[in-house]
């Protein structure tokens, strides 16, 4: 089954996905592909709002029954706001990746990061070779 | 039922406690508990059965084949039990002094004097009280010896990508950063890639050998050449210590030091989880740092020695002197085997892992290493089953408990897909062997007829498939007492 | 040959399939170099008779002696049906329960085990058991470092009453990680913390205190005020305390106005046999905020596919199998068995019966050090909040004290002045239930004639 992997996002090697705002805010989640892959969410560590964090830094923690993996911050700035919402109900990772499944928005220090981040369709090629 | 369930106020075993009563007003009061701990009110009778019943929901050695990977489920003889249960043993304090610890003291020293021999290692200490724990004494060690040498930019332990996952654990739990290294397609280490990432930046090498993969690594030398012109040393954990017993010994390969499990090599029991015990052995340059503390004989009589012997050890690793009952029953045990006895264990062990290996592959299954001796264990793969009948390693494992067989590891090492890690050990007899072929045989037919039975084991056990996703989400840690409905 | 239950004909049948002639011929992938010469001196095998005999005969060496050490080792009486059960081959010889179907005896009774402690300790979780009580406190420290995030530090504070045991197997644990044990002095001669003793740290960072209950010298600390201390200082508290006095006193959960944040110690007391140090078992419980950031396993309660109850290991994800060189700890066992014993022991006692236990082993105490100190030249330094040891002081040389009780088959206690330079000629004593008013007569007696002997000298 392919991925969902929407054309207006940007994305991490680390199978992040980033939506930015005119304001220079990003929200940022976890890819359909990457929820798959790591099955039934139950658990989800997020940041501190108002920490710092540098692009490509450890953010949060996204755990499964069968694995761990970490969350990286795909840009540098500040962490703005976090999804309370999966404290409770981790599980809208799994049934909505892009959506309410979100992690935390960041206040971006320098725009440019969006430039090293992926498109979609040299993501889901990513995917594909994996 | 939980035990709390049977609990009925006012009940309880009372030829279990102290006549005294309960007089606790010379207490201070605010030192006084309150409310009483809510534990059960049962009697004796009633806790008998309870825990009598609950084990019988257990598979376990003494009623299954139990080919668990990496583990070494062999017989537990009874006799090491009973000699560590000997009530002088059982009685003796941890601080007892000297003059009352030679029987105890003269054990101690002759299994270290065992596992030196066996292992080729200059040293050992019975300190670390499980595998794991040994690891980090040996890591520990590591540290100790270059810190001691002002040779301090060594960060980084390197580890192979098919290791347990105790030895990334341990080397980040040692302050060290961890450099996997892949392993090759018939099982080795990937030399090449190694001398990529040696340098003065590395501490050391850790590895097993017969590896995780179920082969031995035929370029040791090599690769202990390798890692001592950088520098670092050799740590060899021993977990798979059984494959070779009394045919290699590690320190002839090269390590620096090492550990062993004697809750797997030395036969004492799992426990359902430990006590294990986890001696290390050292080499030569490493036994200033040896955890404390270790046994030495002076003339006659047995002693400890302490920080004051070995001011640059590394310390204890527990309050007092390790699982000593483990010790005791490992004693009892190497004292049984002898000589020979040990060498028999590496020889048989091989002799039905590579038997069951062979009979399994006759019987259609892929082994993931097909050109390789098989080791004390083997691998596996059912990624061929899964692709043809979507039937997962996990469904054989579960399905296996139907045929009263304990599964096998799964899905470890993590680099080969869908397979099964398989260690019969040498106490099995052909006949067990044959049928847990015969088994594999049938759930081969399932697999073709009625893959349903399998991804729906198993069927027979006490509780069917858990659902691990709730245990996780909805956490459900301990005994709750129902809130009595109250009139108002 | 030993355990091995092979044939001639099974090895020959064996080895047709294999397509070999020797078993040697497995080994042919080992370079020919490393195959052992020799084994050192290991003696030829010998029948289960004469190990038996000879493993007897060594005990025996050491016993015979009446005990009255402690030092966090404590002899108390194990219901016979304990050991009768836990020796089962069904719970000795099973391997930790991750095929849950297959092991739901343990997974249950751990279930049990996890919800005992945290009744006895006042607590929301508790995990299936660590080593013991020393590496316990290790784990402690380490976790209430990644869990207290309102401290940047690594830095963590200890009572000097704390079993010196302890600290050292802590600080041997954690030494790789750079964290800093700091201890809070004593006051000379003094057996407790007094919150003078804090001040000085009060403003600084410190990610958390670790607190003993009893301490190491049997008094009782002011846990209360310490521990709100402490919380107004945003450290966490660990509790480090002995199980069997926390049915009587009041458990870690209950201290101040928030309780401790996570309680530890080793659970020997609760069925496990002296038996030279192990194997023990080390106990942990948390609030359930941080649970995530306990190490060892945990096991939950969920259903199976038909809907019944079961019992499964769960939050694996923080465990080195999963997380490698990102868990929690490399712990991966933990003492399954001493964890066995220690649920049926606690079931067969119940809260009254160890309440029992432990005001009885209190009540034994406090007679022999009315006993003892009334013997002159020998002083009591505890002060009414003890549980059941104490120290006391000698006017003469102890170690010539305690060699001449050795031989009349007493072991009076713990010399101090090693550990505590400040405590000369001082002894910890231990007296539990086990102990009978004719036995602290004996020790009584013989004391008085040792110490009147070297008067006489």
């Amino acid at each position: 089954m392919m991925s969902n992997t929407p054309e207006e996002l940007k994305y991490a090697t680390s199978h992040e996905w980033v939506k930015a705002d005119e304001e220079g805010n990003v929200t940022v989640g976890i890819t359909d592909h990457a929820q798959d892959l790591l099955g039934d969410i139950v658990f989800v560590e997020l940041p501190e709002v108002g920490s710092l964090v540098a692009a490509t830094d450890e953010a949060g923690v996204v755990e499964s029954v069968k694995a761990a993996s970490d969350v990286y911050a795909p840009v540098a700035g500040e962490i703005i706001e976090v999804n309370e919402k999966l404290n409770d109900s981790p599980e809208l990772v799994n049934s909505d990746p892009y959506g309410d499944g979100w992690f935390f928005k960041i206040k971006m220090s320098d725009s440019a990061d969006l430039d090293n981040l992926l498109a979609a369709d040299e993501y889901s090629e990513q995917c594909e070779s994996e | 039922m939980l035990i709390f369930e049977r609990s009925q106020p006012g009940r309880s075993s009372k030829a279990q406690a102290p006549n005294a009563g309960l007089d606790d007003s010379l207490l201070p009061d605010k030192f006084r508990r309150q409310q009483p701990a809510e534990l059960p009110s049962v009697s004796e009778l009633q806790v008998v059965r309870h825990y009598t019943n609950l084990s019988r929901n257990n598979f376990c050695i003494d009623t299954q084949f139990y080919p668990l990977g990496s583990c070494t489920m062999k017989y537990n003889p009874r006799g090491a039990h009973k000699a560590a249960f000997t009530p002088g043993f059982l009685q003796r304090h941890p601080l007892a002094p000297i003059e009352y610890s030679q029987g105890y003291l003269s054990c101690l020293y002759d299994l270290q004097e065992i596992l030196k021999g066996v292992t080729g290692m200059e040293a050992v200490s019975l300190a670390p009280m499980a595998g794991a724990q040994g690891e980090l004494a040996g890591i520990a060690m590591i540290k100790a010896y270059h810190d001691d040498r002002q040779d301090t930019a060594r960060t980084e332990i390197i580890v192979p990508s098919a290791a347990h996952g105790t030895n990334p654990a341990t080397a980040t739990m040692c302050g060290y950063k961890v450099r996997e290294i892949p392993v090759n397609r018939e099982g080795d280490v990937d030399l090449d890639a190694l001398k990529q990432v040696v340098g003065p930046q590395t501490a050391g090498l850790m590895m097993t050998n017969p590896s995780t993969c179920g082969v031995f690594e035929r370029k040791i030398s090599e690769i202990a050449e390798v890692v001592h012109t950088a520098g670092g040393l050799l740590y060899y954990d021993g977990a798979n210590l059984n494959a070779i017993l009394g045919k290699v010994r590690p320190g002839d390969m090269g390590f620096d030091v090492i550990h062993m499990n004697l809750h797997k090599t030395f036969a004492t029991p799992h426990g359902g989880g430990g006590p294990g015990s986890g001696p290390v052995g050292v080499a030569d340059r490493l036994k200033p740092y040896m955890p404390i503390p270790v046994v030495a004989k002076e003339d006659v009589v047995f002693c400890w020695l302490d920080q004051e012997d070995l001011p640059k050890t590394i310390g204890p690793m527990s309050a007092f002197m390790g699982n000593a009952g483990i010790l005791l029953r490992a004693y009892a045990y190497a004292l049984m085997l002898g000589r020979e006895g040990m060498i028999r264990v590496g020889e048989f062990a091989t002799l039905n892992a590579n038997y069951l290996a062979i009979r399994l592959q006759q019987a259609g299954y892929t082994l993931a290493y097909p050109t390789r001796r098989a080791s004390h264990e083997f691998i596996l793969t059912l990624a061929p089953e899964e692709k043809a009948y979507g039937v997962t390693a996990m469904d054989v494992a579960k399905r296996l408990l139907d045929y009263g067989v304990h599964a096998p590891t799964t899905y470890f090492p993590l680099l080969i897909p869908e397979c099964f890690l398989i260690e019969p050990t040498e106490t099995e007899s052909v006949e067990e062997l044959d049928a847990f072929v015969d088994a594999m045989i049938k759930i081969r037919g399932e697999m073709e007829s009625s893959p349903e039975l399998l991804k729906s084991a198993p069927h027979t056990t006490p509780v069917r498939r858990l659902d691990d996703v709730k245990a996780a989400r909805e956490l459900d840690l301990r005994y709750a007492k129902p809130v009595q409905a109250t009139q108002t | 040959m030993p355990f091995i239950p092979h044939t001639e004909a099974d090895i020959e049948q064996m080895l047709q399939v294999l397509d070999i002639h020797h078993i040697d011929t497995l080994f042919d992938e080992i370079p020919s170099a490393l195959h052992a010469k020799e084994l050192g001196n290991i003696d030829p095998g010998r029948s289960e008779m004469d190990v038996l005999r000879l493993m007897q005969e060594r005990a025996e060496l050491d016993a015979g002696a009446m005990c009255f050490l402690g030092a966090g080792a404590y002899e108390h009486h194990i219901p016979s049906a304990v050991w009768d059960i836990a020796a089962r081959g069904e719970f000795m010889t099973a391997y930790t329960p991750y095929q849950a179907e297959a092991s739901q005896g343990t997974l249950q009774l751990i279930y049990e085990y996890q919800s005992m402690m945290t009744a006895l300790m006042s607590m929301d979780v508790s995990n299936a058991s660590l080593y013991d009580g020393g590496s316990a406190l290790a784990e402690a420290i380490l976790m209430a470092v990644r869990a207290n995030r309102k401290s940047k530090s690594r830095r963590v504070l200890y009572a000097g009453t704390t079993n010196p045991r302890y600290v050292r197997a802590g600080r041997a644990l954690v030494a790789g990680q750079g964290i800093e044990l700091v201890e809070i002095p004593r006051q000379n001669g003094a057996l407790k913390i007094r919150l003078d003793d804090l001040q000085q740290y009060a403003e600084q960072d410190y990610a958390a205190i670790i607190l003993p209950f009893p301490n190491y010298f049997g008094q009782l600390e002011s846990v209360h005020e310490i521990v709100d201390w402490a919380h107004g200082q945003k450290m966490l508290v660990i509790a480090a305390v002995n199980p069997i006095a926390v049915s009587a006193l009041v458990p870690p959960g209950e201290w101040g106005r928030q309780g401790a944040d996570i309680a530890i110690g080793d659970g020997q007391p609760l069925g496990l046999p002296l038996s030279s140090g192990g194997p023990y078992f080390g106990f942990m419980c948390c609030r359930q905020a941080y649970v995530r950031q306990m190490p060892g396993r945990i096991i939950g309660k969920t259903i199976d596919l038909e809907g019944r109850t079961g019992y499964t290991l769960t939050l694996q994800a923080r465990e080195q199998h999963i997380r490698r060189s990102k868990a929690t700890s490399n712990i991966c066992t933990n003492q399954g068995l001493a964890v066995t014993a220690a649920t049926i022991h606690m079931a067969l006692l119940g809260a009254k019966g160890l309440a029992k236990v432990a005001l009885a082993s209190r009540r034994n105490a406090v007679r022999l050090a009315v006993l003892l100190s009334q013997i002159e030249g020998v002083a009591c330094l505890n002060d009414g909040d003890s549980f059941h040891e104490f120290v006391l002081r000698f006017d003469t040389d102890l170690d010539t004290v305690m060699d001449a009780l050795h031989e009349q088959a007493i072991l009076p206690g713990i010399a101090l002045a090693g550990d505590f330079p400040d405590l000369p000629n001082c002894l910890l004593v231990c007296a539990t239930e086990t102990k009978q008013e004719s036995d602290l007569e004996t020790y009584r007696s013989h004391l008085e004639q040792v110490l009147a002997e070297r008067e006489g000298t």
